[in-house]
This record gives C-alpha cells, sequence and structure tokens, in this order.
C-alpha cells in the first residue's frame, strides 16, 4: 500500500506556547509586568536583577525567579534584595519553560505584584525557543564576552526586545569595541535599544530603571 | 542542547495522531527555520535516539529548512535574507525587523501508512 501523505501543521512547542499564553493571560489581568532575563552564564544577569529588585522596591512591588541548573545560590543572593525570591533548578535542563513558570508560581498573588522578574538558565541557544509569558525579553551581554556575541547568537539577540551591555566599568581594560558591539547588535536585530550598565558601580542603572518604569506604565 | 526534548516531542506529536487514525508513520516531514533555536544535524542525530522503542522506530524525519523572510519598509516587499547575521534588505540595503518566517519548528505533514 502507498503511504498517504496527511497535512498536520502543528507547532513541536504548541504545548509551550499554549501554557505561556495563559501566563501572559494571567500577568495582564493581575497588572503583572514580566521581564525575562537571558545571556551566556556569567555575564551578570544576578547581580543586575539584586540591584534592579533593591532599586524598585521602594516604590514598587517586585519579585523574581531564577533558574539554574543546580543549587539555590542565585535565590540566596537575589533574596538580599529583600524581594520574594524563588529558585527553579531544572537538572539538566538548559532552559525554562513556561510550565516550570506556571508551577513556581503557585501559590504567589499575582495581583500582589507589579513586576516580577525570570532569571532564565545562562544559554544563548535553548531559552530563544521557549516563550515563558513574559512582556520584555532581555539580552544581557558583558563587554568581557567580546562584540560579536550578536553574530555568533544570531537567534537570541533577534528575539529579545532589548539588550543590555553588563559590566561597562571593565570596557576599558578589555578594550571593548563600543561602535562594533552596537553595529552588530543593530546587525541581527535592528532598532533594538541597547542600554549600558554597570551594575557594580551604577553606572547606566537610571536608564535602564527609566525604561523599565516607562515600559510597565505603558502596559499596566 | 535541547534537541533531544524537541525530538521527543515530535514523535508524541506524530504518534498522538497516527494512533487517532489507526495509521503507522513512514515519515515526518518538518519544516525548521533558522530562528527556531534548533540545529538541523543534532535534531536528526537526537531523532535515531528518541524514537527507538516507540512506534515511530522505523520512521524517518524529513527537514525542510526555511529560510527568513522579512518585511522591507523601504521596498513595501517581502525578502529572504542572505545572512542571518545582516537582517537587511538584500535589494536596498534598508534594515529589516519584521521577520515574516524563520521562526517555525512546524510538524507540517506525515506520511502514513493505513
Amino acid at each position: 500500500m502507498n503511504p498517504r501523505l496527511v497535512e498536520l501543521r502543528q507547532n513541536v512547542l504548541k504545548h509551550n506556547d499554549l501554557v505561556a499564553r495563559a501566563l501572559r493571560q494571567r500577568f495582564r489581568e493581575a497588572g503583572v509586568f514580566v521581564v525575562s532575563l537571558v545571556s551566556s552564564p556569567g555575564s551578570g544577569k544576578t547581580t543586575l536583577l539584586e540591584k534592579t529588585l533593591t532599586l524598585l522596591r521602594p516604590d514598587h512591588r517586585v519579585a523574581a525567579l531564577v533558574g539554574d541548573l543546580a543549587t539555590e545560590n542565585d535565590a540566596l543572593r537575589l533574596r538580599r534584595s529583600q524581594a520574594p525570591v524563588k529558585q527553579i533548578t531544572t537538572g539538566t535542563l538548559c532552559h525554562l519553560e513556561a510550565a516550570m513558570v506556571e508551577r513556581a508560581l503557585e501559590g504567589w498573588d499575582l495581583d500582589r505584584l507589579d513586576f516580577l522578574f525570570i532569571e532564565n538558565v545562562g544559554n544563548l541557544v535553548c531559552p530563544s525557543s521557549y516563550d515563558l509569558g513574559e512582556d520584555l525579553r532581555l539580552v544581557l551581554m558583558s563587554v568581557t564576552e567580546g562584540e560579536d556575541k550578536p553574530l555568533k547568537y544570531p537567534t537570541i539577540f533577534n528575539t529579545s526586545d532589548a539588550a543590555v551591555i553588563t559590566k561597562v566599568d571593565l570596557a576599558t581594560a578589555v578594550e571593548f569595541d563600543w561602535s562594533a558591539a552596537s553595529r552588530n547588535i543593530q546587525a541581527v536585530r535592528p532598532g533594538m535599544r541597547a542600554m549600558r550598565v554597570s551594575a557594580k558601580t551604577g553606572d547606566g542603572m537610571n536608564e535602564w530603571m527609566e525604561f523599565l518604569r516607562s515600559l510597565a506604565g505603558a502596559a499596566v | 542542547m535541547h534537541e533531544l526534548s524537541v525530538a521527543i516531542s515530535i514523535i508524541e506529536l506524530a504518534e498522538e495522531e497516527a494512533s487517532r487514525r489507526g495509521a503507522r508513520v513512514d515519515a515526518i516531514h518538518l519544516r525548521l527555520g533558522p530562528l527556531a533555536g534548533v540545529v538541523k544535524e543534532a535534531l536528526l542525530s537526537s531523532y535515531e535516539i528518541a524514537r527507538e522503542n516507540t512506534a515511530l522506530a522505523g520512521s524517518r524525519l524529513i527537514i525542510e529548512e526555511m529560510p527568513i523572510v522579512v518585511y522591507c519598509p523601504r521596498c513595501q516587499a517581502e525578502r529572504t535574507l542572505e545572512s542571518m547575521q545582516e537582517f537587511r534588505c538584500p535589494e536596498c540595503r534598508t534594515p529589516a525587523s519584521e521577520v515574516l518566517q524563520g521562526k517555525e519548528l512546524e510538524v507540517f505533514a506525515l506520511e502514513l501508512q493505513e
């Protein structure tokens, strides 16, 4: 018998997309602005997030979820900001999926939050495929990683909404080429806003906070 | 490296459809865009592992690679990108951020033996 060709047209990650869509709906109804952070390991997601939570906390109700393969270390660091933080340990999984976010949120009252941050597993490849229901996907690259990161990992940059260049206090020491970095970001994601921040010295934090507040104000 | 879990999802999806139709899957036709974040070669070898001991053990995965198509605001037309390192119109060089195609990770069709 001859095989029959049946058209299916089904998204392989349909299940994740459905959970993400339901999350996005819940976030919108609760009026919480959700930011996910993606980057390679060690580019400063946790440090930026700790500073961000601390600066937002006097005026806003904030919380964070943080993904790692193992350990509670990042959650412990983030809790220094006094904000509620939950660690998601993925075991061997290289990225967060929407269902993990949904599970981690159990017991949390979203109506009592203004901002929720989701720190993804440090990885520039896999997280790009999984929608988490976030309003803003922020990609970080540190000056110590080199200017060509966007060209090497175009997918994660193209699927992100904004970029933050971190550890700018080290830029001179590593002879970071700002114009090449900006050219490369614009090449893979034309029009993307790229901010320069040192969470350590506080340089550029104002611009990042302004950006965040204006987006959240417009969304909520 | 998440291709193995993607391969398992593909098999589950095809198994579900095949059992619904009481058929056997000969081949799966998958459409893959460069912006899906999945590597073709890694997915093919993951598929060989994932199909073992399933109803799809003898099936093939056929991957059709989709180009990235953007909308050029200047030409007001759809354009196929030459390189994913450069999101600009290949004709007029205008930056083009609106992606129309290239994120696919889609089981397009199944070859079924009924």
